[in-house]
């Protein structure tokens, strides 16, 4: 699973002209947000969070469909699966890489929106784990639903409506411990949030790597 | 390939018999001044009709071949729509209005059964996967496509029935209450399942993926409700039938009966179409007029 990891994690490197433009496709989508709002700066800062994670969200499903983008040509999956590896260690190292580049996404875009919608943490740290934790539910499904679209004639599609509906409970967690974390939590909220995102992470985690086998065999 | 078992007929009905005694025709009997009850107390009345009813459903989704027609479906759905009219007119002319909400509360006599059907069919839905993934059996592939659809329809029409009473009552036709919110994530997340499935040619891959998508999907809805309830909350308490006089829980009962036998019976048909679907695309493809001369 290791050696699958640092495969994945030098893919991506490789491709690290792809992460640069889903990056700048999150940032010009938070741009874009805050001309839905028009130019109320108290209104931008309080939905700061709910548009951050939106970007985040459009983005990964850019992030994800290319994720399994690599397998797809000359049967490579096949071969990966002929390995004495289970499909899990698959799906695992997938999913990692895929967990570490949307968190890497998110990391970048939050300076975007502190600039964009003067909405600066008063929380760093909480922040960075809202994100490590939010970008890892997004992950779980994620992963296993590219891997599904992946062979489809229509991913693009398909990939949001499977993984929408699915992540409501994850964003709506990370939205509410993002703007606790940017607009201060006098009340103590944040952690009841995280924790439900960290129970969310968990079943998925473990749900997606056990269906994940039956998904791409054969 | 698909090994169809004949099943008599005769449990199943007489469980639906019992459903539909004990649930709406003693209490109707009453109102009449008529004691049927057989000396059964309510409470343990409720309980049988429910376990009856469910019970009843669940043996005439499992059996697969019940005669050579589908007379035992269409008997459930035309079952279904007496019931359901019966305990319409019951709900909209006999019962009174309530005191508070008025004309508007009757819209509960047809919602509250859609509601408790349409978790009923997505939950049958989320046992068909599960059942599929170990076995591998296409009887189940079809239940679960039957189960789905007709859960996602149930869904559909209970959130135009939640806008349409929410709109006169709470003033908005929609509110982000945990209940509304679930059945939309629900409405929207199976709706991509029946995607995925138009989508997918091989029918091991359509059987196996949607399989896996209905369980994550389903996992989720706790988990979905729970979240928005933390977030907000506005929507009804339940209420049990003690709170509720008999004439309003009367017209509810004979419609969740009703919408009950209707929702079995198209999930029968429905699984009857997909398992004749599947058959066909796992027959070998018949051989060419030619190719079959030069055989001969």
């Amino acid at each position: 699973m290791i050696a699958m990891l640092r495969k994945e994690l030098l893919l991506q490197w490789r491709t690290r002209a792809q992460f640069m433009a889903v990056f700048v496709f999150g940032a010009a989508s938070l741009l874009l947000f805050s001309f839905a709002i028009g130019p109320n700066a108290a209104a931008l800062r309080t939905f700061s969070a709910g548009f951050l994670w939106l970007g985040l969200l459009l983005s990964s499903t850019l992030t994800l469909s290319e994720s399994f983008h690599a397998e797809m040509e000359n049967r490579a999956l096949e071969g990966l699966l002929l390995l004495p590896t289970s499909p899990r260690a698959i799906y695992y190292a997938k999913a990692i890489a895929n967990w570490l580049q949307l968190a890497a996404l998110g990391f970048a875009l939050v300076p975007v929106m502190v600039v964009l919608y003067d909405a600066g943490a008063t929380d760093v740290g909480k922040l960075m784990l809202t994100i490590l934790l939010g970008s890892a539910g997004l992950a779980a499904p994620g992963t296993l639903y590219a891997a599904m679209t992946a062979q489809l004639r229509a991913k693009q599609t398909l990939l949001p409506l499977l993984f929408f509906p699915l992540i409501v409970p994850a964003l709506l967690a990370s939205v509410k411990a993002t703007s606790l974390a940017v607009l201060g939590d006098p009340m103590e909220q944040g952690r009841s949030w995280l924790t439900l995102l960290l129970a969310f992470v968990a079943i998925y985690w473990s749900l997606c790597g056990l269906l994940f086998g039956r998904v791409v065999e054969e | 390939m698909i090994v169809m078992r004949e099943r008599s007929i005769v449990p199943g009905v007489v469980l639906l018999f019992l459903a539909a005694w004990f649930g709406f025709a003693v209490a109707l009997a009453k109102h009449y001044g008529l004691d049927v009850s057989l000396g059964v107390s309510t409470g343990l009345q409720a309980a049988i009709a429910a376990l009856a009813g469910i019970s009843g459903a669940i043996y005439f989704l499992l059996s697969d071949n019940l005669g050579p027609s589908l007379k035992a479906a269409q008997l459930l759905v035309v079952l279904g729509i007496c019931c359901f009219l019966l305990g319409s007119w019951y709900g909209l002319f006999v019962a009174p209005p309530e005191t508070y909400m008025g004309q508007v509360q009757r819209i509960m006599y047809v919602h509250v059964p859609t509601a408790w059907n349409a978790l009923l069919a997505i939950t049958f839905g989320f046992v068909a996967a599960v059942v599929f993934l170990f076995r591998s059996d296409w009887k189940w592939d079809a239940r679960l496509e039957a189960s789905i659809e007709v859960g996602v329809l149930l869904c559909f029409l209970l959130c135009c029935q939640g806008a349409i009473w929410a709109k006169p009552t709470w003033g908005v036709w929609w509110d982000w209450d945990p209940r509304l919110t679930t059945t939309a994530v629900l409405l929207f997340a199976f709706l991509g399942i029946l995607a995925l499935r138009r989508f997918v040619e091989d029918p091991l891959r359509r059987a196996v993926w949607s399989a896996v998508a209905t369980i994550i999907a389903y996992v989720d809805v706790p988990i979905v409700y729970f979240s928005v309830k933390w977030w907000n909350s506005l929507h009804q308490q339940q209420s049990s039938p003690q709170t509720v006089s008999s004439q309003f829980y009367l017209p509810l009962r004979m419609n969740a009966f009703g919408v009950l036998f209707i929702m079995t019976g198209f999930i029968m048909l429905r699984s009857r179409i997909a398992r004749e679907r599947v058959e066909q695309e796992l027959a070998p493809p018949l051989p060419v007029q030619g190719e079959m001369q030069e055989a001969v």
